[in-house]
């Protein structure tokens, strides 16, 4: 108002508040024990019929299972066999094999771009374990645990990732944004958050068909800002809709860290109390806690009791992505300092503890999930890298833009070829 | 020419004439047909379950066809867009309504980035049979927020089609099309010509499609297959290329001038019925575009492009472009800013005396 004159009385002088990181790279130490860490078994498990404000608690707690002493304690624990922990544990193993070479591979220039998923396992494999095979699952980009848990040939998401021949999606997608109906896993978005919405719609389908199949959606705590998290939260509370909100809340959005999503003021779990929502709040790097939040919220939807958005509380061990260099923006200790620890060595000291694992069972699995994915790695560059060869012919660009092809893309199409017969007059190289 | 116009079995009303229907009936006549063959049709949107919808184009359904097949929804463009395609996902045919269409741009995201390219991206795995229907245009002193025309943002985005209906006839047909279509549909309803014709002549009486050959409605099923103009007048004199209210607009302004003219009334945008438009404007020579929304990038400006790559050496004189000015829809100027029957003889003379 610069036409109004000037302030001549004494109130206060407001001021912006920019939300800053407790450490940032260089002289800050690390020092997470403001982070309040309740005893595992702790925390009550309501009916999961219950009334949403029953979990209110719940949503600044942090639900618990696994001890210090590695043993599972207090109502939440899932009583799960040693032979499904034993799975669990393979399919953790696998993810960060598989990991760890396609970033490898990226390095190499066998693909444009590889996203890692470590200290995060458990958010996407221990959950879905969860879930039934056929529920739906609308994830985001950091879910490589839950195509594999349902058993997705790795084959066929390396063929994805190196956007080559054996690529189903026709190399259109960008790495790791794969797609499998027959897993039940929808494709991938680009678009954060765009997925959380939908997610609700396809419970809501299946409501309306009274079918039995619920949904499940992933989305990072950075992108519960978008208007497309609240549209789902605000639906699946009104449509009472069969649907898990699954937030992964590991600290840091690209180098923006979870302040500039709101976590200075409350949990993302709370952000279920005002939307009417059951809500729960998870030990992230806790296995046993991720599966029965998740199996708890799966039996609330399955039976009509309502949708919960779960918070999983975790870390984000890695860069962002390939494209990413955490240095820039975080203190480096941050990592080893994280009080939560790794999902992988706490499921596997557990299992140590009942007597069901040990040391060298664990390093030979460890080696075969290496050798798996590297035969695999072989099997897939057969099929080409990107980069290397026209991989698709064509004409598949204009596939799939509609069920049928119009007449505008048939000569676009017929263009394109003719571009190819002018650039190979001797035919398209390999 | 390539328009359709097969006429199924006339429905006959209680007096044993043709049953006449505007296009707020015929509208809803076809959701009712949609609905009834096929149980996954589903329509929801704000104020669409038990009011029947602002316009009351959804009215009777809910009652009809149960309050999980006819619903009202939170005032959420992006949550009704992106739950109609989980639904799509899912295996029903949602036909979500979106208010005004002024108010689809919380819904953009979903719509360009999401239901059009859902196929592309899954090569085929999964896609957003959705049909989004949204009234749009001016000329209902609905100011700045209840008169747009956003057309050309959609038929920019690549994987999803655009259909304007001109008649209740074609309202019918194309909407039953549209629900049944694969591919996820933007179904813009010109609410000006809701209750009847509109003459582009703001201070005559208003007219009503009791009278209109257009508005006899079959009973039942028929679908108008997109892609199809249709051929509205036949002239020499030039090619008239339009969509929505604009078609009344110009075949009046054509019967006052005593122009002939092709008008083509091109009922779907994306796919374009190419065929249609290059045969007219071969034979005439002379090419004529009018819309409601604003020039710059306007469809209008693709349409010209075409007919001029297309059918240069055939044109006698330039295209001439009729449009809405490039300023918001302004509301007690309203009457200025609509193309109405002085900006289009002036483009006509204009074009006649070449
Ligand atoms: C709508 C949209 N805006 C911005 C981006 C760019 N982007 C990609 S990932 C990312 C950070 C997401 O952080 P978060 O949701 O916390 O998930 P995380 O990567 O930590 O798993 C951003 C901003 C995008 N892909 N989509």
């Amino acid at each position: 108002m610069a036409d109004r004159p000037e302030r001549t009385d004494n109130k206060p002088q407001l001021s912006l508040h920019i939300p800053e990181p407790n450490y940032r790279p260089g002289a800050d130490e690390v020092d997470f024990s403001a982070i309040e860490i309740p005893e595992a078994g702790a925390q009550p498990r309501p009916d999961e019929a219950c009334d949403p404000t029953e979990t209110h608690g719940l949503c600044t707690d942090l639900i618990r299972v696994l001890g210090e002493d590695n043993r599972a304690h207090g109502p939440w624990d899932p009583k799960l066999d040693p032979d499904t922990l034993r799975e669990m544990l393979h399919h953790f193993s696998l993810v960060r094999a598989f990991d760890e070479r396609m970033f490898r591979g990226q390095r190499q220039g066998k693909t444009s771009f590889y996203m890692k998923c470590t200290g995060e396992e458990a958010t996407s494999i221990s959950t879905s374990m969860a879930l039934q095979q056929d529920d739906m699952v609308f994830p985001s980009y950091r879910q490589q645990g839950v195509l594999i848990a349902r058993g997705y040939p790795l084959l066929e998401m390396i063929n994805q990732i190196y956007s080559n021949s054996g690529d189903k999606l026709k190399g259109r997608q960008l790495p790791i944004m794969y797609s499998s109906r027959e897993h039940s896993f929808f494709s991938i978005s680009g678009n954060l958050a765009t997925q959380v919405p939908q997610a609700v719609g396809w419970a809501m389908a299946s409501a309306i068909k009274h079918d039995t199949r619920i949904a499940a959606s992933w989305v990072g705590e950075g992108s519960t800002a978008e208007g497309d998290f609240h549209a789902a939260c605000t639906f699946a509370s009104v449509y009472n809709a069969p649907v898990i909100l699954n937030v992964i809340n590991n600290q840091w959005a690209i180098s923006s860290f979870s302040g500039f999503a709101g976590s200075e003021r409350a949990t993302f779990a709370s952000r279920a109390i005002g939307y009417g929502l059951a809500g729960l709040r998870v030990d992230g790097n806790d296995p046993l806690a991720c599966y029965a939040a998740e199996r708890w919220a799966a039996n609330r939807a399955r039976t009509n009791s309502g949708p919960t958005l779960i918070e999983f509380f975790t870390y984000r061990a890695e860069g962002h992505s390939t494209s990413d260099d955490p240095s820039g923006y975080r203190s480096a200790q941050e990592r080893d300092a994280w009080p939560l620890g790794d999902p992988v060595v706490r499921l596997k000291n557990h299992l140590i503890e009942l007597g069901e694992w040990d040391e060298d069972r664990q390093a030979e699995m460890d080696l075969k999930a290496a050798e798996k994915v590297k035969a695999d790695t072989k099997e897939a560059e057969k099929n080409g890298i990107l980069g290397h060869g026209m991989h698709q012919p064509f004409h598949t660009m204009f596939e799939d833009v509609f069920e049928e092809e119009p007449w505008h893309l048939k000569e676009q199409n017929a263009q394109s070829q003719a571009e190819r017969d002018k650039k190979y007059p001797d035919g398209v190289p390999h | 020419m390539s328009e359709t116009k097969e006429k199924p079995k006339q429905g006959r009303d209680a007096t044993g004439d043709d049953r006449r229907l505007n296009m707020i009936e015929a509208i809803n006549d076809a959701l009712d047909v949609a609905m009834g063959r096929d149980d996954n049709v589903v329509v929801f949107g704000e104020d669409a379950g038990y009011f029947g919808g602002v316009f009351r184009c959804t009215a009777g359904l809910q009652e009809k066809y149960g309050k999980t097949r006819a619903f009202d929804t939170p005032i959420s463009e992006c949550g009704i867009i992106a739950t109609a395609i989980g639904m799509g996902a899912y295996g029903l045919r949602p036909v979500p309504e979106i208010q005004f269409a002024d108010y689809i741009y919380p819904g953009y995201d979903q719509i360009i980035s999401e239901a059009a390219r859902l196929r592309y991206r899954s090569a085929g795995e999964f896609s957003a049979p959705i049909t989004i229907r949204s009234p749009f245009g001016g000329g209902i002193f609905g100011g700045q927020t209840h008169s747009q025309s956003p057309e050309s943002l959609f038929t920019h985005a690549s994987g999803i089609k655009t259909v304007i209906p001109a008649t209740p006839y074609d309202a019918k047909g194309l909407l039953i099309a549209a629900i049944e279509d694969n591919d996820p549909v933007i179904f813009f309803e010109p609410k000006r010509i809701y209750n009847g014709p509109f003459d582009g002549f703001f201070d005559r009486p208003v007219k009503n499609w009791k009278s209109h050959p257009d508005s006899v409605v079959p009973e039942g099923h028929y679908a108008i297959p997109l892609g199809k103009a249709r051929l509205v007048t036949e002239g020499e004199q030039l090619t008239v290329l339009t969509y929505g209210t604009m078609v009344h607009v110009a075949k009046a302004v054509m019967e006052e001038k005593g122009v002939e003219a092709d008008i083509l009334d091109l009922r779907t945008l994306v796919p374009l019925d190419i065929e249609a438009v290059e045969k007219s404007v071969k034979k005439t020579g002379k090419c004529l575009i009018i819309h409601e929304a604003t020039r710059t990038s306007g469809f209008g400006a693709e349409l010209s492009a075409l007919v001029q790559e297309r059918s240069f050496y055939h044109l006698e004189a330039p295209i001439e472009r009729v449009t809405g000015f490039d300023t918001p829809y302004p509301h007690s100027l309203e009457w200025a800013y609509f193309p109405g029957p002085v900006r289009i003889g002036a483009a006509l003379d204009k074009l006649l005396s070449e």
